[in-house]
């Protein structure tokens, strides 16, 4: 079905349109928040204030703002990021050190049925570090370029760039 | 504008992330209306972020859609999973098209049978004058023969047998002279089909003294079928004979070629 046409329907609050979203975006964001708040019991939590609230702002999303996708992106990863702010969470993952993505998939294997997602996780792990990094700062944690830019050391063309191959070597991988 | 660098430029990737200001986004957005080749970067791009996502998902509730139903008060609870692939096309659409396919055969069929019975009529129209023009050719046989049988039935008709001559003894004719008519009936059925260039030729004889008369020739002797021709004969004839002629016929009988000849018995 027509992408535009479903996220119409969605905004006039169509529950079917909403639940076809639902089936083809929660896996990512919860994949998404997970990545932040490492607690998939948590990441359950959180991806149902998510979608609590994508109905609720329906009405804010516009295509010319960008993807529906990236519009859903945003709301999770701002939602995962508030959590990891939140006291409780401060209290609990004193120790919490800073982890990448791969580090999930090199733990997932013997506990995600998804065998989709144990081949890509070890795709994945033959990226190289830069490549994880910036991906993990773009997509996963939602910087800007600028910022990027700042906490890689990097200018902001060659973020560009390097995300550029990134992702193209990620498509490769993934995509066939 | 360049496309290709455009793409190169790493921007689709940003626009995918969120990364770019709105203004920007904007701008992006507008092009991948505009270039199809965009859209599908921008697609694939997008289709590789959620692989990868999704790759990090664990112990994923399965059950959270009905919880957020729950928490959204959603009036119909059941779950129903609603193909993503699911058509735009409704049962409208499908009929319609179905109704117009199968108009179109019907069309066709319907043309196709006209054009079929048009052959037909066409068809038994020349069988239907072939069959008169059979049916003339048999009311004409028909007449010859009532006449060819009213002929032998008369007693006023002189019949001739007229034998073979010289080399040709195995011809033979017969010739029925009906005096009243002044015409004679030739029978030649005997005869063999002449050779190319010739015809028969049919001769009235006096005795004495011997003088030929030609009756005409026998031009449709090849095409006639029961072989019986009708010939005027105003003469008092003593005699009958045939000869084999060039064609056109001859001033005076050819003896060589006399294939048969009869005499006249008269007694009544």
């Amino acid at each position: 079905m027509d992408l535009d046409l479903l996220v119409k329907q969605f905004q006039q609050k169509d529950e079917k349109a909403f639940e076809s979203l639902y089936n083809m975006y929660s896996t990512s964001m919860h994949g998404v928040i997970n990545t932040i708040v490492r607690d998939s019991e948590m990441a359950n939590e959180v991806l149902q204030d998510v979608f609590v609230k994508v109905w609720h702002h329906a009405d804010s999303y516009s295509a010319e703002k960008g993807r529906f996708f990236t519009w859903i992106l945003n709301i999770a990863r701002n939602a995962a990021i508030d959590k990891t702010r939140s006291k409780n969470f401060k209290n609990s993952r004193k120790n919490l050190k800073a982890e990448f993505f791969v580090d999930i998939l090199e733990t997932q294997e013997s506990l995600n049925d998804k065998t989709d997602a144990i081949g890509i996780g070890k795709f994945v792990k033959k990226l190289a570090k830069t490549c994880i990094e910036v991906i993990e700062l773009l997509y996963f944690k939602g910087y800007t370029q600028s910022e990027a830019s700042e906490a890689l050391d990097m200018p902001i063309g060659t973020i560009k760039t390097r995300n550029r191959n990134c992702i193209k070597e990620l498509r490769s991988m993934v995509l066939k | 504008m360049d496309i290709k660098a455009y793409i190169e430029s790493g921007i689709l990737e940003l626009f995918v992330a969120g990364a770019l200001s709105e203004k920007e986004s904007k701008e992006v957005h507008t092009l991948v209306q505009q270039y199809p080749e965009l859209e599908q970067e921008v697609l694939e791009i997008e289709q590789a972020i959620i692989a990868l996502s999704e790759a990090t998902s664990i112990n994923k509730d399965e059950t959270a859609f009905t919880t957020i139903k729950d928490r959204l008060a959603f009036k119909n609870n059941q779950t129903k999973v609603i193909s993503v692939a699911k058509s735009k096309y409704n049962w409208v659409t499908y009929t319609g098209w179905a109704a117009s396919i199968i108009l179109a055969l019907g069309l066709f069929w319907t043309l196709n049978q006209n054009k079929q019975l048009e052959s037909n009529i066409q068809n038994v129209t020349i069988e239907k004058s072939y069959l008169e023009l059979q049916i003339e050719a048999a009311n004409s046989n028909l007449n010859d023969a009532k006449t060819l049988i009213s002929v032998l039935r008369d007693d006023n008709i002189t019949q001739v047998p007229l034998a073979g001559q010289g080399n040709f003894t195995e011809t033979y004719a017969k010739v029925y002279w009906d005096k009243d008519q002044q015409r004679i009936f030739l029978d030649a059925a005997g005869l063999p089909e002449p050779p190319e260039g010739k015809v028969y030729q049919v001769w009235s004889l006096t005795l004495n003294p011997l003088i030929p008369v030609s009756l005409g020739t026998l031009d449709s002797f090849i095409t006639d079928d029961n072989k019986i021709f009708e010939i005027q004969n105003q003469n008092q004839s003593e005699a009958f004979g045939i000869t084999l002629e060039p064609e056109g016929g001859s001033a005076t009988p050819t003896m060589e070629q006399l294939y048969t000849l009869g005499v006249v018995t008269t007694n009544s």
